[in-house]
């Protein structure tokens, strides 16, 4: 097995692993920024770039809150880690809206009522930004299946489905 | 996060090189797994190599009518491939009842086939686990074992083998390519992966400076005929309890070759030649399969909590042929089980 269950650790004495110089778009804008290997892409966007629409809900892949787009593709980003990311074009809940206008999701929640508490929105509408894209999900069935990555714990899934589904017809 | 360094392997050979130099230093693909396992102070790698870049990213025809996929290959891209869609729906299905959309966004081939077990001692640094920390016992054994095998186990180890995409994998005997120092060979899948024995630390045949480059599977897709179930504690984004994987080929109604795999089950895939031979000939109809059941549960034991995993698979594997036999697989969007 490759390396795992190597439950002995290696005792590491001195060298503290040096910070990282990375290139990313986020949101249309460049990026540069220095991080440490093990650094997440949520942390980055959070911590280094200040864009914290983007939220930490398990920090485990569990949850969805923190999922953005990656090179037009959706990801959890509380398990990436930011150096691997080199180049990325990344797409938070702060990019979408263009020149003041609302993207169409956010609106579609609005008028949906897609939400209570709103921690898990932003993950939410990213997810359903890539879902719209990968133009695999049609019926709400389909919806629901390829969405199940976000958890919503006030439970507001009915509103959200509808909300896509607004989307989807408006796109 | 215990803190690590990091370098980018330029290709196969470098990341070879650099995995022999550093002996606790690890692969990283998508990160899903082991990022995931950093966190919880279950793994401490003093250094990442990443590999997410290598080009091992094709999904190609092979000259023996089968089709090689590149480790790197997300596990969407895999599914949604219409190689893969046309010909092994089997495998496409069983990645989509895998995690979610965004996971299987950044989930590789390979890291898929070497995710740890999820058993609930293995990730609590505070109890003892053979898996973890080797000859510190097992505490699933006499705890809460619901989701833990019932089929392979060993005194030193219970755990179950997680992955949806290697029970389909496992169905449709694909063969790894791996490589290592040494140069390349490759691995019959029914090889990779290990039972616990004394040894529950190494879950598969791989060895420590080897790297996975690509999966093979062999011409037969048994695309008419196959079917996936997974049974899990809510309708999407869970591990199996029990999953099946069955393939048939049929002439008319008599059974003319069959596969069957089980997930949740097992410290691997689990199948069985009896299994599959009692099938060979006979009519496709429940009491073949009730047979084959028996079979392929044959010598299964439950450890207290895990009991109900005995029945319910038995079940699912008659339900899983029927679906494979009448050409309706189990949807993954629609979660009626007809
Ligand atoms: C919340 C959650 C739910 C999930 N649900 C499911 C589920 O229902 N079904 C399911 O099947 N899976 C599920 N998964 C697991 C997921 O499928 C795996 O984590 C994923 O497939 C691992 O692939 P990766 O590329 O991210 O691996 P990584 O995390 O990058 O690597 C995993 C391991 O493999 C090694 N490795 C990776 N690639 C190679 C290679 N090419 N050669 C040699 N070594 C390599 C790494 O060193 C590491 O030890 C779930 C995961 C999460 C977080
Ligand atoms: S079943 Fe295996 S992984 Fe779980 S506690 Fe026992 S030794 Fe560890
Ligand atoms: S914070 Fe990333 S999935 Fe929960
Ligand atoms: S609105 Fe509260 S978690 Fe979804």
């Amino acid at each position: 097995m490759a390396r795992s269950g190597t439950a002995k650790r290696v005792t590491r004495t001195a060298t503290v692993p040096e910070k990282i110089p990375i290139r990313l778009t986020v949101n249309g804008n460049h990026m540069e920024l220095t991080v440490a290997p093990w650094t997440t892409l949520l942390d980055a966007l959070r911590d280094h770039l200040d864009l914290t629409g983007t939220k930490k809900g398990c920090d485990h892949g569990q949850c969805g809150a923190c999922t953005v787009l990656v090179d037009g593709r959706r990801i959890n980003s509380c398990l990436t880690l930011a150096v691997m990311k080199q180049g990325a074009e990344i797409v938070t809940i702060e990019g979408l809206a263009q020149d003041g206008e609302l993207h169409p999701l956010q609106q579609a929640f609005i008028d949906h009522d897609a939400f209570q508490c709103g921690y898990c929105t932003s993950g939410q509408i990213c997810s359903a930004a890539g879902l719209i894209a990968e133009g695999k999900a049609k019926t709400a069935d389909e919806i629901r299946e390829l969405m199940s990555g976000n958890i919503c714990r006030c439970g507001a899934y009915p509103n959200i489905v509808a909300a896509i589904q607004q989307a989807m017809e408006r796109s | 996060m215990t803190p690590f360094q990091y370098a980018r392997a330029n290709d196969v050979a470098d990341a070879i090189k650099q995995i022999a130099t550093d002996p606790s230093a690890k692969f990283i693909a998508g990160g899903t797994n082991l990022i995931d396992l950093i966190k919880y102070d279950v793994e401490g790698p003093s250094r990442l190599i990443d590999i997410s870049h290598l080009p091992l990213r094709s999904i190609e025809p092979t000259s023996a009518g089968g089709v090689l996929i590149g480790a790197m290959v997300p596990n969407t891209d895999l599914a949604y491939h219409p190689l893969i869609e046309g010909r092994y729906p089997l495998l496409s299905r069983a990645i989509l009842s895998g995690a979610s959309q965004q996971l299987r966004n950044m989930a590789s081939t390979g890291g898929n086939l070497l995710q740890r077990t999820r058993c609930f001692y293995y990730y609590d640094t505070a109890t003892p686990c053979n898996k973890r920390e080797p000859g510190s016992g097992c505490s699933a054994i006499d705890g809460v074992n619901r989701i833990n095998a019932i089929l392979g186990t060993s005194e030193a180890c219970i755990a179950t083998h997680p992955s949806d995409m290697c029970v389909a994998l496992a169905a449709l005997e694909a063969t790894v390519h791996v490589t290592g120092p040494a140069g390349a060979r490759t691995i019959a899948f029914a090889d990779f992966h290990r039972l616990p024995g004394n040894t529950p630390q190494r879950d598969t045949n791989l060895e420590p400076d080897e790297i996975i480059t690509a999966i093979e599977l062999p011409p037969k897709g048994f695309s008419a005929n196959y079917s996936y179930l997974k049974i899990r504690d809510r309708l999407s984004y869970a591990f199996a309890l029990v999953s099946v994987a069955a393939a048939l080929e049929l002439d008319g109604d008599t059974i003319k070759e069959a596969r069957l795999a089980l997930g949740g089950v097992a410290h691997k895939p689990w199948r069985s030649s009896a299994a599959e031979a009692a099938l060979l000939g006979q009519r496709a109809d429940a009491t073949a399969f009730a047979k084959a059941a028996d079979w392929l549960l044959h010598g299964a034991k439950g450890y207290g909590h895990n009991n109900f995993k005995i029945g319910l698979a038995r079940r699912a594997i008659i339900r899983t042929l029927d679906q494979a036999a009448r050409g309706t697989p189990q949807s993954n969007s629609d979660k009626k089980i007809r």
